[in-house]
């Protein structure tokens, strides 16, 4: 199976508390970049769909990871060809050229010429929180998408049971290839994927980490550089932001000493009984 | 003055409570709506919606919509809108989130998801919409003609009627997309609850890893009390203590109930992103230094396994 897997690299989110806004817009000096955790589960999942549980070196078929950015977000592909992936691209763009539409034409662009089985993306950058790429881009090519997807089941290479977590439970689709998948964070647990070629062990919790050799080995492998403008034609952008603001900031609360004053208080001061 | 379409949501027959958060957003856009209310069975359930003030409710009634499929429901969205809309409003559930783009695609417009606010600014809408989990606000246009939003439920309260009777009037279901074809809709499994949706609760009782096994049994008298729905942290769900659908979160559930109590929920930003809205929070947690405590309005310090119990025969007494 080929896999297409775009990746973002986001300012990191665990430090999100320290996000400051300066003169309307988000102050990204300082802030350290990781890959957007979703993307990162993509390309663990990837991974697993492409193993091959009888020859560990040989994985079956191929994963292609894609980003959009300046130079030197191709250190993020980078760290997605250690873990596994076979080829990158980077689409040479700067964040002002792009928002989710521009993206999903692009990448609409791309997979007409490298025509993946299956694009596997994060249900969600956890910057923009926008969760929209995948669903456009299934859109623009005509093929069909599962969101939010928590379990995938590969039985034949042609089509895939997906499990997508929704508000109160789980919806089961089969989903003919090709496809637009995107992922949520279960995806990674040690026993979402399977395919009939997966390995006997189970999977440790979360996504792999790159081994010494495999990083210096990922020096090697292809990476290369798409202009956007030879994807889109049309530059226009659909949405413009025109600020950023902090959010209120919560009045500051009480600690209390005991059950009853918390009782006490929940009814005569916040009157939320 | 813009023309919006709110597109409503079913479940089982029914127009769910979640669609009430986008014709609020349509009423603070200002202008006119109408609500188009498509699914197997929309002819019986848009009476429900007759009362809203919508100038029509349009109807889409046919089984190749029984279930929440996003290929079999964009044409038709896509369809209606193009007749006079200047806008398309989902709620952001997952059934929004999941078609919203779709819809947007067909129409070559643009999307503005899970916005938290609009204004008229001179004609033109502007949204509020939160990033970095919530950690700023984004204010942002659109620059097409024709507009699609999700509304975040947790920011638009559920719209109430304001009598009258929308005319109700029939819509053809539009060409069936090819893509459709490639989906085949295996079933929804769901936890049947008598609680209410999270989504909807007014009171949310939720636990976190310290919890452990005693997830249930510790949390359901006092949800029980309450007529709480029940959340988890995402620990204590991939822990196995809770099942996923009840993650509270950025990933999971956005919540604003008008109490919510964090028990033994230690107050990860990811947590926090789906919980800040609440009205009033209440966080119990035996480690002082717990940043839950720093968006809780009542803080205890206290073993969770003595003081719930302790709260549920404290809270029967105080409300007889």
């Amino acid at each position: 199976m080929k896999i297409l897997v775009p990746l973002k690299r986001v300012a990191d989110p665990d430090n999100a508390n320290k996000v400051k806004v300066n003169a309307g817009k988000i102050e990204t000096t300082g802030l350290e970049w990781k890959p957007n955790p979703f993307d990162e589960y993509a390309v663990e999942t990837a991974l697993r769909l492409t193993e091959n549980g009888a020859n560990p070196k040989a994985r079956l078929g191929e994963v292609i990871v894609v980003t959009f950015g300046p130079k030197e977000t191709e250190t993020t592909l980078r760290g997605a060809l250690a873990t596994g992936a076979d080829k990158a691209i980077r689409i040479d763009a700067t964040d002002e050229q792009l928002d989710g539409d521009v993206v999903a034409r692009a990448l609409k662009a791309l997979i007409e010429k490298e025509k993946p089985d299956l694009v596997l993306a994060g249900k969600q950058a956890v910057d923009g929180d926008s969760n929209q790429v995948g669903q456009l881009l299934a859109e623009y090519l005509g093929w069909p998408q599962a969101t939010f997807a928590g379990t995938i089941k590969s039985e034949d290479d042609k089509a895939l049971v997906v499990g997508r977590e929704v508000d109160g439970g789980t919806i089961n689709l089969k989903v003919t290839l090709p496809a637009v998948v995107t992922v949520d964070l279960r995806i990674v647990a040690p026993t979402s994927v399977s395919s009939k070629h997966s390995p006997a062990h189970k999977y440790p919790e979360g996504v792999r980490f790159a081994a010494l050799m495999a990083i210096m080995a990922a020096k090697k492998k292809p990476l290369t550089e798409i202009k956007l403008a030879d994807l889109v034609s049309d530059a226009a952008l659909k949405i413009t932001y025109t600020g950023f603001e902090l959010p209120p900031a919560r009045k500051a609360g009480i600690k209390v000493t005991s059950v009853p004053e918390l009782v006490e208080k929940l009814k005569s001061e916040a009157k939320a009984l | 003055m813009p023309n919006i379409l709110v597109i409503a949501e079913m479940l089982d027959g029914k127009v769910r409570k979640s669609t009430h958060s986008a014709i609020t957003f349509a009423r603070n856009a200002g202008g006119t709506f109408s609500i188009l209310v498509l699914g197997q069975g929309a002819k019986a359930a848009a009476a429900e919606v007759t009362g809203f003030g919508a100038q029509k409710v349009l109807v889409c009634d046919d089984p190749y919509l029984a279930n929440p499929v996003a290929e079999r429901f964009a044409p038709t969205i896509a369809a209606v809108a193009k007749s006079g809309f200047d806008v398309v409003a989902v709620t952001a559930s997952s059934f929004g989130k999941d078609v919203a783009p779709r819809v947007a695609g067909k129409l070559g417009a643009g999307y503005a998801p899970d916005i938290s606010g609009v204004k008229d600014e001179g004609g033109k809408l502007v949204y509020k919409r939160p990033v970095f989990a919530g950690n700023a606000y984004a204010t942002c246009t659109i620059n097409t003609p024709v507009q699609v939003v999700s509304a975040r439920q947790s920011e638009f309260s559920a719209a109430e009627p304001s009598g009258g009777a929308s005319p109700v009037e029939d819509v053809a279901l539009a060409a069936k997309d090819a893509a459709a074809e490639r989906i085949e809709y295996l079933g929804l499994s769901a936890a049947k609850s008598e609680r209410p949706d999270l989504g909807e609760a007014r009171v949310i009782v939720a636990g976190g890893r310290a919890l452990k096994e005693q997830f249930a049994t510790v949390l359901d008298p006092l949800a029980n009390l309450l007529g709480a729905a029940v959340g988890a942290s995402r620990a204590a769900c991939d822990a196995g203590y809770a099942p996923a659908e009840l993650q509270v979160g950025q990933t999971g559930r956005v919540v604003a109930p008008r109490l919510y109590f964090a028990i033994g929920i230690s107050g990860a930003i990811q947590h926090l992103a789906g919980m800040k809205g609440s009205k009033t929070i209440v966080a119990i947690n035996k480690d002082p230094d717990a940043p839950i405590f720093q968006v809780a309005d009542y803080g205890l310090v206290a073993d969770l396994f003595n003081a719930v119990p302790e709260l549920v025969t404290e809270l029967k007494k105080a409300t007889g």
